[in-house]
């Protein structure tokens, strides 16, 4: 008796928390139609879209240093199209993107914070456009890699995600550093980031379940090791979902850590065996980021409770060396998917 | 004589047309079927991208939904025209649109020439087959399959089961012995007409409509009833993966094809540029005849198989994250915990290091920092010497310590002042070798220098966190290779109890200790356990010192062990 109550409480419980996420997800989503006025078209390419092009969506400011080269790596891995928001630039980011033939661009001076870190632009752009597409969400700091990459191009990765029935695939977010202090780390602007962000740290993720939306959490890498390790629980979250296959009802629930419906987040096998992952290869600690850092502080912009993560943004301004005895050098897919850091699951 | 192709296809149609102008282009009459689901416009640009080949046809169009009779249908009446159209057609060789030759036609031709009268055709009875999806062999032929298994799962699977609680039976017609087999065959014109115009076809075609994945079944049990010589395997590589569909060969693949030596592969990615220019190009010359060998292949295949589904153990990641007791080894590999060890022995780390050669830690679940060998502050992947870090997550802290350092064995010590967080995850982990000397945290209490009142009170706490952490290791649910020593009985005699845990480690078999580590000072140790009771503490987990009578000191004194042989 005393069982069958606490089945039907477990039930009603999970029936609660569904329906408290399907009511979350749909407020992304009206947030994100209430917000469609913010974003005014620069330059809207998307006509040429064609019907199995892969999407690329994402916000972006001031990234002029770092977005040729990642145009570059996405248009030949290949995506088909990039459709950006642009928060503000002032480095000469929106001219760059309005030139370019594969992109629709958007404007908005709108807060990005209260925008749900850029999220509800974004959401209005995958309402609109990203429906039945294999999209990529990212930042214009992330490269993605993902097992044979160099030698089969995103249509090969998402026909056998297709075949497979995988709706997703997850990428955990790999901390680049270079070897001596950041602003050693120069490159030229359009330059390739990899040139001098060549280490990270290979085993030191922690990886949790949270309940609620099913996502992993794992947490760690350089910045856990260096700037949390007082207060672990601070330490940015490297889990990302970033390779969905869209559906207008989709909504990212944080940043592009989690996803709803909940569903989507299950990019891991939880019977032992192993699923497909990615990495998402991140060019954040380039010289640039002490200036930033100085300015991102005073902007609070970024975090929900950002005062919390003043001593990160003083840390990185005193200009630190990342690297350790124990870092690993970036070499070839194949040895990031030895580390255990990615997996080609069943892919051959 | 030559070989002739009958091609099924449905998707990459300009693919198809490729392959399908190499074989006809060197002599290969082409009969080609395509899906009756492909759209006109499309069918038509093939049709005409075609029309300057004589020795090409196109049959009579099928819907061809896996694991229907369309697909049967659809070779049997592209066979008819091969056989009705070209006379000078031996062998004929079923393909699929999404196949690719890898080795010249003249090889295959060669290869045939001398084979005249065998069919290659993978015919096995349901007894002996292991590959089947959804585990359906032989009631594949006596149950009925009205729902598709890709889009009605449910029904499929219901209908299914009710028929066995029915007990309903399809009846096999008398003369068939059901055989399975690869869908892709090469038959000659004798057996392949003698199938086709079987006197009983209308029968027999009746009865395979309703058999499940007739593909696999049809001609691979009408063979053995016409044919004078079967040889049981596919001239064409395909593989599989565990949910039975086919894996899909792309560029990176280049080498491990042309080592195959098989004659034709599928399923190629359709933009797989460069193993179409590789394989379509002019005929490359080859030193011998070699028999196909798909070995290489099958091996390769077969270990990443076991990677899909078993998963690498002791990794957790982004796409690995095993609930608990899936975990398959909740480590990567084996490891040693010591506890006590280093209280009853000075120097032990460096003994252990020297004795067993594997890599030796300090209390790693210390609550000031994680004291890793050698008093590093970064280890190996990485890893924190951060207390904080470690009990935030001291999971994922193990598990990838154990992860980084494969290859190499990790001993640590443990003991009750450490955070007691993973006993448990411990002592139901296979990997764990946990040694402990029960009692053994008294010994540096009794060589400190406290008030004995902070003594006491020190010790009945450790007493009860050991107490906890044996319950758990004695847990009938344990895994772990545990071994447990009150204090006394390990003082008694050392060596045997550190002999069996070498062994184990063992990377130097067979040798026997010829150093043991120096033993604590342990004189008037009685009188300090006497002294705890007599303040109302009772000290369990030691075992029994007599006051004044101290044995162990004896024997360790002399530094040389004292060896039983």
């Amino acid at each position: 008796m005393a069982g069958l109550a606490h089945r039907l409480l477990a039930l009603l419980s999970a029936a609660g928390r569904a329906y408290g996420l399907r009511t979350r997800r749909r407020r992304h989503l009206w947030r994100a139609f209430r917000s469609r006025r913010k974003v005014q078209a620069v330059k809207d390419r998307s006509g040429t879209i064609r019907p199995r092009d892969i999407l690329c969506f994402m916000a972006v400011r001031n990234e002029m240093l770092r977005l040729p080269h990642f145009l570059d790596h996405h248009r030949s891995l290949g995506v088909d199209h990039f459709l950006i928001v642009d928060n503000d630039s002032t480095d000469g980011t929106r001219d760059f993107l309005a030139a370019q033939p594969d992109v629709s661009l958007w404007h908005t001076p709108s807060s990005y914070k209260q925008a749900r870190f850029g999220l509800d632009w974004v959401t209005w752009l995958q309402i609109r456009h990203g429906h039945g597409h294999w999209t990529l969400t990212l930042d214009a700091d992330e490269l993605l890699i993902y097992p044979y990459w160099q030698t089969r191009p995103l249509p090969a990765l998402t026909a056998w995600l297709d075949d497979q029935g995988l709706a997703a695939m997850g990428a955990m977010m790999l901390d680049l550093y270079p070897e001596g202090p950041l602003s050693a780390a120069e490159i030229a602007s359009g330059g390739n980031p990899l040139s001098v962000l060549r280490w990270f740290d290979a085993g030191n993720y922690g990886v949790q379940l949270q309940p609620r939306m099913g996502n992993l959490w794992i947490q760690g890498g350089p910045r856990a090791r260096m700037f949390f390790a007082k207060d672990p629980r601070r330490a940015p979250s490297l889990n990302k979902i970033p390779l969905v296959r869209w559906n207008r009802r989709f909504a990212y629930a944080n940043s592009t850590h989690a996803l709803l419906p909940p569903r989507l987040n299950r990019v891991y096998a939880t019977d032992g065996s192993e699923q497909i992952s990615g990495l998402l290869l991140h060019t954040k600690f380039l010289p640039e980021i002490i200036a930033k850092s100085a300015e991102e502080k005073a902007r609070k912009e970024h975090f929900a409770n950002s005062a919390l993560y003043d001593d990160y943004y003083d840390s990185v301004t005193r200009d630190p060396v990342l690297w350790c005895p124990e870092s690993e050098a970036l070499g070839s897919w194949r040895r990031l998917e030895a580390l255990g850091l990615m997996s080609r699951g069943g892919w051959i | 004589m030559t070989v002739g192709f009958v091609m099924l296809c449905h998707t990459a149609l300009g693919r198809a047309a490729q392959v399908a102008r190499h074989w006809a282009e060197r002599g290969c009459p082409v009969v080609i079927h395509v899906d009756r689901r492909v759209a006109a416009k499309a069918y038509a640009g093939l049709t005409q991208d075609l029309a300057d080949l004589p020795n090409v046809r196109f049959s009579g169009r099928h819907a061809c939904e896996w694991g229907t009779w369309g697909i049967v249908a659809a070779s049997q009446e592209a066979a008819t025209v091969m056989l009705r159209d070209f006379a000078d057609v031996r062998h004929v060789y079923l393909a699929s649109g999404s196949c690719l030759p890898l080795r010249p036609v003249d090889e295959l031709r060669a290869y045939l020439d001398e084979r005249p009268n065998t069919d290659f055709i993978e015919s096995v009875t349901t007894e002996d087959v292991g590959w089947t999806v959804g585990g359906l062999d032989y009631e594949r032929f006596t149950l009925r399959f009205p729902f598709s298994w890709r889009k009605q799962k449910w029904w499929f699977d219901t209908y299914v089961k009710l028929q066995r609680r029915v007990g309903f039976r399809r009846k096999i017609p008398a003369e068939l012995v059901p055989h399975l087999g690869s869908q892709w065959w090469c038959l000659t014109r004798q057996t392949l007409s003698a199938i086709l115009e079987h006197p009983d076809r209308a029968k027999i075609d009746r009865y395979f409509q309703k058999v499940w994945i007739p593909d696999e079944s049809y001609f691979q049990t009408l063979v053995r009833q016409v044919s004078r010589t079967v040889e049981s395997r596919s001239l064409t590589l395909s593989k599989f993966d565990f949910q039975g569909k086919p894996h899909i060969f792309y560029d990176d693949h280049l080498q491990l094809l042309r080592r195959s030596d098989c004659f034709v592969a599928r399923k190629i990615w359709p933009d797989a540029v460069r193993l179409y220019a590789a394989f379509l190009s002019e005929d490359r010359s080859r030193q011998a005849a070699a028999e196909p060998n798909p070995g290489k292949i099958d091996r390769l295949f077969a270990k990443a198989v076991e990677r899909r589904v078993k998963g690498r153990p002791g990794l957790y990641m982004h796409s690995r994250f095993p609930q608990e007791n899936f975990e398959n080894g909740r480590t990567a590999g084996p490891y040693s915990v010591f506890s006590g060890f280093a209280d009853v022995f000075e120097n032990f780390e460096i003994w252990l290091s020297k004795a067993s050669g594997a890599r030796v830690h300090g209390h790693l679940f210390a609550p000031d920092r994680v004291h890793f060998s050698g008093g590093e502050t970064v280890y190996n992947g990485a890893l924190s010497d951060s207390a904080k870090v470690r009990d935030y997550n001291p999971k994922s802290f193990l598990t990838s310590l154990i992860w980084n350092t494969r290859g190499e064995r990790q001993c640590f010590q443990f003991g009750p002042t450490d955070t007691q967080e993973l006993n448990w995850f411990m002592s139901l982990d296979g990997n764990a070798q946990i040694s402990v000397i029960s009692g053994a945290w008294a010994v540096p209490l009794f060589h400190s220098n406290q008030n004995f009142g902070d003594i006491r009170r020190e010790a009945a706490r450790l007493q009860k966190i050991e107490q906890e952490f044996l319950n758990i290791l004695r847990a009938p649910s344990a895994k772990a290779r545990v071994r447990i020593w009150s204090l006394a009985d390990f003082v008694e005699n050392p060596m045997e109890p550190l002999q069996t845990i070498m062994d184990e480690i063992g990377p130097r078999q067979g040798r026997r200790l010829s150093e043991v580590p120096r033993m604590a000072d342990l004189t008037g140790f009685g009188q300090f356990l006497q002294n705890l009771r007599n303040q109302g503490m009772q000290p369990v987990l030691m075992g029994d010192f007599p006051v004044g009578h101290d044995p162990a000191t004896k024997s360790t004194r002399r530094g040389r062990p004292y060896l039983v042989k």
